[in-house]
């Protein structure tokens, strides 16, 4: 008999989580554009809401197009079941507020999204939830800012816009070591470039806006789990292995065992604050999951030709990217990241902010907008714009100045790229 | 709810209810490297429709203290034993592949207190694999790959899960991830090595995968042979994990088997 063997990347980003619709035979996965769904008889009903059928409710909570997407996203990173959201922010708090109340903390890298860093430094401040922020680095901080009432450390795979490399691996042990969970934003990475739970990692979110996406048409989140940790014998994670008031005093933990943190965080987190993901947009999300395996290669390979020609560029000072060898994560990334190391990056442009002014407004092709991983180019001054609320000191912190410019390298042809930059570049430098 | 046996914890989910004396009892058997969230949405059915549920841990799993048992005599006696911890007199056992054997065994050797058998996924003689044993005992993870791929239908990894959002494979994963190692070779060892008694005189139902490439159909008929009255119910698009690809006719039969008995 041939030993077993798991379908591939390819396919499942283009099957898993659908089997042709059993009422049409439609191959494609069909819109449930439904809100709710009839019960055969009450006792049906009345089973589905008590959690003893499998079954959709009503859309806040589950949709059969949303669970496509969300059973891909997790066979493609290889958890234990996702829960899709409304955009990647809602799945960084649905995550924190499954797992955390007023008077916990969390341990955080400092090179975060300006988004995320916000939901943490001032919005969930205002609720008790407390967060240190830390060069991800340094594996000393991670240690060393834990404290007693600390449950999660979260980092971003590839941080932004400076691109540190997390050293997942280092960062679990020490996690687990301390009885908690690691979460990694792993956007910029897609479950192609990197899979962060064969790293070590516990939890992990996407914003599907960006790669998995890819076509810049829907906002979207997906939250997995990798139903690894043991929340019982960490004993830190009440919501999970104390009975719940809020739904027939349920433990999670004893009640689901790997499939604790989804359960909650669909039960009570979707149903309670609603960020759910439309059926629409899961629909236009799986279009771009289905080529994820085809154009996160070409992603990479134009922004190497790009980062090449930027790195001798004279109106350049420097290039960030971590495959150049003067990365500081040069080491981690041809270990962690062997298929690319995304097609985010970042330079520094001579010149200082009316350069970046200048070299912005005069590009044709790359589009200025607050966004990445579109199958077009994008082009943005983080200073201005996706971080324009953190201090001074923060924005040191995270690797950006005033020149810094963050470039999100699309799918057009790539010498048709270089010419744009360099023609701005020039531009720039009069 | 946390017992005691022997002397060492034992853990069984029972839907959040204490055990009543005025109501039937039904216990549900794992099967090997698993644990009782196995049986999740099948276990709460009952446990809130009227029944007494134990869905236990057996020893080495889940919640239970090790170490794990050895054999499925072993096996069946501590679940008497559990039983026994837990003021009932007798229960209906429920057993899923591992778990099926321990429920017939208990049926054969422990009659008095085992009202009926419903039997999910299983085969007799269990044989199981030298490769997929020699990996277990050599704790490598193509182990769990084997309990992971041929625990399933082929088209699950395909497919969609009826319970949204989650991903069987994943999970199945997962649940191996967190055991002992030797556990799986533990369980995988006890049901290639047992021999069946014989003797089982209680309602029997076969829950059966078409799909199933681990117990297939076919090798259900030694055992369905041996037990006098048997009954059978095979669903067609399910393979060797029944609760978890086909939860609803998985539960479908259950209900109609153990609600048209009158045992205690």
């Amino acid at each position: 008999m041939a030993g077993p063997k798991y379908p591939g990347f390819d396919t499942l980003a283009l099957h898993a989580g659908q089997s042709p619709d059993p009422a049409t035979g439609s191959r494609a996965v069909p819109i449930y554009q439904t809100t709710s769904y009839v019960f055969r008889d009450t006792e049906h009903a009345a089973s589905l809401f008590n959690m003893e059928r499998a079954g959709h409710v009503y859309s806040r909570i589950s949709n059969p197009t949303v669970a496509v997407l969300e059973e891909r996203v997790a066979a493609l990173e290889g958890g234990v079941g996702a829960i899709a959201t409304a955009s990647g922010q809602a799945a960084l708090h649905l995550a924190v507020a499954t797992l955390m109340g007023a008077g916990s903390h969390i341990v955080a890298s400092g090179s975060l999204y300006g988004g995320s860093h916000n939901l943490l430094a001032y919005t969930l401040k205002r609720f008790g939830i407390e967060t240190t922020f830390i060069n991800p680095r340094n594996l000393d901080d991670w240690k060393r800012s834990i404290r007693p009432n600390t449950r999660l450390l979260f980092s971003e795979t590839l941080g932004n816009p400076g691109l540190d490399v997390l050293d997942i691996d280092s960062v679990a042990g020490i996690a687990h070591d301390a009885k908690l969970p690691l979460m990694v934003d792993a956007t910029f990475t897609t479950p192609y470039l990197l899979k962060p739970f064969a790293h070590g990692a516990d939890l992990l979110y996407h914003s599907a806006t960006k790669f998995l996406g890819g076509h810049g048409v829907a906002i979207g989140g997906v939250l997995v789990d990798s139903g690894r940790f043991d929340w019982e014998a960490s004993g830190k994670f009440d919501t999970l292995t104390a009975p719940y008031s809020g739904f027939h005093n349920m433990d999670f933990e004893e009640e689901s065992g790997t499939r604790a943190f989804l359960l909650r965080a669909r039960r009570e987190g979707l149903r309670d604050f609603g960020a759910c993901m439309a059926p629409m947009t899961a629909f236009q999300i799986l279009q771009g999951v289905e080529t994820l395996h085809l154009r996160m290669p070409r992603h990479v390979e134009s922004t190497r030709k790009v980062v090449a020609f930027l790195a001798q560029h004279p109106a350049v000072s420097k290039v960030i990217y971590p495959e150049l060898p003067d990365h500081p994560d040069f080491s981690l990334s041809k270990k962690l990241l062997p298929l690319g190391a995304g097609a985010v990056f970042s330079f520094e442009i001579k010149g200082g902010r009316p350069a970046g002014k200048a070299f912005i407004e005069s590009l044709r092709i790359f589009s200025h907008l607050a966004n990445v991983g579109d199958a077009k180019s994008l082009v943005i001054h983080p200073a201005t714009t996706t971080h324009y609320r953190m201090t001074d000191e923060d924005l040191k912190k995270a690797g950006i100045t005033a020149g810094t410019v963050r470039l999100s390298i699309g799918l057009e042809d790539a010498q048709d790229l270089i010419d744009d930059l360099d023609r701005s570049l020039k531009i720039s430098q009069k | 709810m946390k017992l005691e046996v022997d002397g060492k914890a034992a853990y069984a989910y029972t839907a959040n209810h204490d055990i009543d004396p005025a109501k039937r009892s039904v216990v549900f058997i794992h099967g090997a490297g698993l644990d009782h969230s196995s049986f999740g949405l099948q276990s709460r059915y009952f446990g809130y429709h009227g029944w007494n549920v134990l869905a236990l841990d057996l020893p080495g799993h889940g919640r239970s203290a090790g170490p794990a048992l050895k054999s499925v005599p072993a096996m069946a006696d501590w679940v008497v034993r559990l039983l026994d911890a837990a003021k009932i007199a007798q229960a209906s056992l429920v057993g899923h592949s591992m778990g099926t054997l321990v429920c017939v065994d208990c049926a054969a050797r422990h009659a008095s207190r085992v009202g009926r058998v419903a039997l999910v996924a299983t085969a007799y003689p269990m044989k199981v694999s030298d490769a997929f044993l020699g990996a277990a005992e050599r704790n490598e993870y193509s182990a769990f790959d084997m309990s992971t791929i041929w625990g399933h239908a082929p088209q699950v990894p395909l497919g969609g899960n009826p319970n949204p959002g989650m991903w069987m494979y994943g999970d199945t994963q997962a649940r191996l991830e967190r055991l002992a190692p030797g556990v799986l070779h533990g369980d995988l060892k006890a049901v290639n090595d047992y021999v069946f008694p014989g003797g089982v005189k209680c309602p029997a139902l076969f829950i059966l995968g078409r799909r199933d490439v681990m117990t297939p159909v076919r090798a259900a008929k030694a055992l369905q042979d041996a037990i006098p009255g048997a009954k059978s119910v095979v669903i067609d698009y399910s393979g060797h994990s029944l609760m978890a690809e086909a939860p609803d006719a998985t539960l479908d039969a259950l209900i109609g088997f153990l609600n048209s008995g009158t045992e205690p």
